[in-house]
């Protein structure tokens, strides 16, 4: 069986049901361990204090606030090329889900800024593409219901979808291509010297894994609504017809 | 069993308070027009049965 079979609306209605519960469960055992172990029982940090705690919060936020419109890039390309309706509900349904973790990763930023930085925003690289890409979610969220015709809806914003790709990318790497700003390099890296120590590490993984299958479980969710309400749709436009 | 957090006690319970707020809201929100979407189905279908 071809892999696209499992995006037809009745194949991913029918594998996507079992799994849904798994998937809640697992995010909310990673989120209430990573967090727990985060808060509870990891030291302060020498420098920050206790505002380090935030990092469990923020860093897998910000982490899936990029990586959520990437996923909505692919799904939107997906739908461009090969017309898959499933893929484009799937990228209408992440984005709320998206824009909630720039959300936490905007405030929880700021919390963290005032105390460390003595502000709680600045006009830095990273910043600012974070807040640009905080508005493209809206924008996208704001097209789709502007729309009646969900296959042009889903045109649009697709493309829309493709240009706040270059604001997605910018917010990771920015802090790379400008060497300037208030915002420090990434926490996590390959290079034992630049990753954080193991004792804040360990539980930042767990954490991470919790939000990742959150995200999961909810565009799971969400997209079996979209589908759900595409059908209310059609058969209320055949009950008009008659 | 509270740690202790020193003068940043109110910078961490708020980041924590904010995000739990908002995780919990997005998993309700969704949830509820899961089940709204299901029961207005539902009806249609019976509508179309019946």
């Amino acid at each position: 069986m071809s892999l696209w079979e499992y995006a037809n609306p009745k194949k991913f209605m029918g594998w996507t049901g079992p799994i849904l519960p798994w998937a809640f469960g697992a995010a909310g055992v990673c989120l209430v361990t990573g967090l727990i172990w985060g808060f509870f029982f990891t030291p302060d940090d020498y420098r920050q204090g206790s505002t380090v705690k935030i990092i469990y919060l923020h860093v897998p936020a910000a982490l899936m606030a990029i990586n959520a419109w990437i996923m909505m890039l692919v799904a939107s390309l997906i739908w461009l090329i090969r017309r898959h309706h499933v893929s484009a509900l799937a990228a209408k349904a992440a984005a709320p889900v998206g824009i909630t973790m720039t959300l936490i990763a905007l405030m929880t930023g700021a919390i963290w800024g005032q105390p460390m930085w003595g502000t709680y925003w600045a006009w830095d690289p990273r910043l600012t593409s974070f807040l640009i890409l905080f508005l493209f979610y809206l924008g996208y969220m704001a097209l789709w219901a502007a729309i009646d015709d969900p296959d042009t809806a889903a045109d649009l914003t697709s493309v829309l979808c493709m240009v706040g790709s270059v604001f997605a990318l910018l917010s990771r790497y920015a802090v790379n291509f400008w060497n300037q700003g208030l915002h420090q390099g990434a926490s996590l890296s390959l290079d034992k010297e630049e990753n954080v120590a193991d004792v804040f590490f360990f539980p930042l993984l767990v954490a991470i894994a919790g939000f990742v299958l959150l995200f999961f479980a909810l565009v799971l969710l969400r997209t079996r609504t979209e589908i759900r309400s595409r059908r209310v749709r059609a058969l209320q436009l055949r009950e008009g017809r008659r | 069993m509270i740690p202790d957090l020193g003068k940043y006690a109110a910078e961490v319970g708020l980041a924590y308070a904010v995000s739990i707020a908002l995780l919990v809201a997005i998993v309700g929100l969704s949830w509820r027009q899961s089940k709204r979407q299901k029961a207005a189905l539902d009806a249609a279908e019976a509508r179309k049965n019946g």
